[in-house]
């Protein structure tokens, strides 16, 4: 595959927690508005990988990092990184869908009231239009005041779209966003990622390989903290190199 | 003892039911103890309540009248206390689960915290009497009683504002840093708007602490009868005035009114806490 228009880059990445290695020399480019998917068994690192690349890691005691994740070239563990700033433009959904106890309207107001947009009209805007993003408007477009906790969790995991959405970021991380979802829940926010792929840049952790086949652009297969096999998602799936990958798509483990 | 008899003296069938019966009589007890108490104060103090008692000054030194200024003061030391010990309590609170880093000055705050909380409430009032009456020249008022109170249940509300906040989920949390919030944004908006239920319930409850207290409030507040103009002026507090009516053999009947009162104020003051509660829940959607 080609290298241009690479928007995220981690070069030789190591993590530990206290003495244990959760990451050993990742090196990664994913491609801009392109859906990456990072596929392995539970605890191969995977989760811990797209965490570093928001920094979500940072709040983990005892967290180590060696190497670097370039972000538009620029390292994100650079000293003078604005940790706002990158949350702001590589936003993060959740494996569990997180609303926040309050309106629908607060939900996604929430992040563009804390970076500065105040004005009723333009939150108004800002919520119609990331909740139609989310294909959620149809369903929650006349109950905005009514609190998000009431509805459902597919609904809920749109809402936390919809509020990623509202901060206008350039990259969306999703972290097994599914796994909480009935089958029609998730097959909503499959269409709605591969509608997402042409103004975003997306990387999706996932358990369900089929998601993985039917969403993605590129795959990675983790095992244990290693990359195994980067590639564009056919040639992953129809013709692995690597045994393991073969063997855990086949579904021999994991 | 024989091996036989060690082991098993009744079958596992009896000893069920024994065990079932003895917790059940535990229960009936503490039941059946809150019951008694309640039950005598109210029998023998219901008698002397009616608005004028309520409402009215005491004459001859409590022995004829009312309790009103007994109840204000009260009600001013606990607003003292509640509107110092809540912002200083939520605070520490705040520092401990969310700032402080995991190391021996953390420890021996939280240490600390757990002490104060286990000092004897006369040896407050003593304190408070030569450091706030006497020291800082505050004389016996409002002032120094309530500060006193603050002393007293600022452990309490210490602790049940970082229970409270330690059940804010993690993920809550993290939705908010990702959006790009800063962690004071996550706290001032995330977490502790979801902890206040629990917050407000905890400063409540110290206010059902404070409101009974009498040891800490004799040296600090002083026992005036009248009506205080500024926090600056004593107070008699309706423990206090209780234990005057009935240490000096003033009058039994006032003094059973008056603790059917403070009992009273007490029960409205731990509804208003599960009001509350229920109404934060309900209004976040927490519970329907």
């Amino acid at each position: 595959m080609g290298t241009k228009d690479i928007e995220i880059e981690s070069r030789n990445l190591n993590l530990w927690y206290g003495d244990a290695q959760a990451l050993k020399d990742i090196s990664i480019p994913i491609q801009k508005n392109m859906v990456t998917a990072l596929i392995g068994p539970s605890g191969c690192g995977k989760s811990t990988f797209i965490r570093c690349i928001n920094r979500m890691n940072d709040l983990i005691k005892g967290c180590r990092i060696t190497g670097k994740v370039l972000f538009e070239g620029r390292d994100v563990y650079e000293n003078d990184m604005d940790v706002v700033i990158l949350r702001k433009r590589i936003g993060m959904v959740f494996q569990k869908p997180n609303p926040f106890p309050m309106s629908i309207y607060d939900n996604i107001a929430y992040g563009p009231r804390i970076h500065g947009t105040q004005t009723k009209r333009e939150l108004d805007k800002v919520v119609e239009d990331s909740l139609k993003a989310a294909a959620l408007w149809d369903e929650v477009g006349g109950i905005l005041d009514k609190p998000a906790l009431d509805l459902s969790g597919g609904q809920q995991q749109r809402l936390c779209i919809a509020r990623t959405l509202a901060v206008k970021p350039d990259v969306i991380l999703f972290d097994e966003p599914c796994s909480a979802l009935d089958p029609i829940s998730t097959a909503r926010i499959e269409d709605l990622i591969s509608e997402l792929k042409r103004d975003y840049t997306i990387i999706i952790v996932t358990h369900n390989m089929q998601q993985a086949a039917r969403v993605s652009d590129h795959t990675a297969f983790f095992l244990l903290g290693e990359m195994i096999e980067f590639g564009e998602t056919k040639q992953i799936f129809e013709s692995p190199v690597v045994e393991s990958t073969e063997n855990y798509i086949t579904g021999r483990f994991g | 003892m024989s091996r036989a008899i060690r082991g098993r003296i009744f079958s596992p069938d009896t000893t069920d039911r024994a065990a079932s019966l003895l917790l059940w009589a535990s229960a009936a007890a503490t039941v059946l103890i809150l019951m008694s108490i309640i039950g005598t104060i109210v029998y023998r103090g219901i008698g002397v309540i009616d608005i004028s008692f309520l409402l009215d000054a005491p004459r001859l030194s409590g022995a004829e009248g009312g309790i009103f200024p007994a109840i204000i003061g009260t009600l001013c030391l606990v607003a003292v206390a509640i509107l110092t010990a809540g912002p200083i309590g939520v605070g520490a609170a705040v520092y401990l689960t969310e700032y402080a880093p995991d190391n021996a000055v953390t420890r021996i705050i939280t240490f600390g915290v757990e002490c104060l909380a286990g000092i004897p409430s006369i040896v407050i009032g003593l304190f408070g009497y030569a450091f706030l009456v006497v020291y800082l020249g505050f004389g016996f008022s409002i002032l120094s009683g309530g500060v006193a109170l603050m002393f007293m249940i600022l452990p309490w509300t210490v602790r049940a504002s970082e229970e409270a906040i330690k059940t804010v989920s993690g993920g809550l949390k993290e939705g908010s840093l990702a959006l790009g919030a800063t962690k004071w944004q996550t706290i001032r908006q995330v977490v502790l708007p979801n902890a206040l239920p629990g917050i407000t319930t905890g400063v409540i409850l110290g206010i059902g602490k404070a409101i009974g207290e009498t040891a800490v409030i004799m040296y600090t507040a002083g026992s005036s009868l009248l009506l205080p103009e500024s926090i600056f002026e004593p107070v008699r507090a309706l423990p206090y005035h209780l234990y005057i009516l009935a240490s000096e053999g003033i009058s039994d009947e006032m003094a059973y009114g008056s603790a059917a009162v403070l009992l009273g104020m007490v029960l409205l003051i731990n509804f208003t806490a599960v009001a509350i509660q229920r109404y934060y829940q309900t209004r976040s959607g927490l519970r329907h």
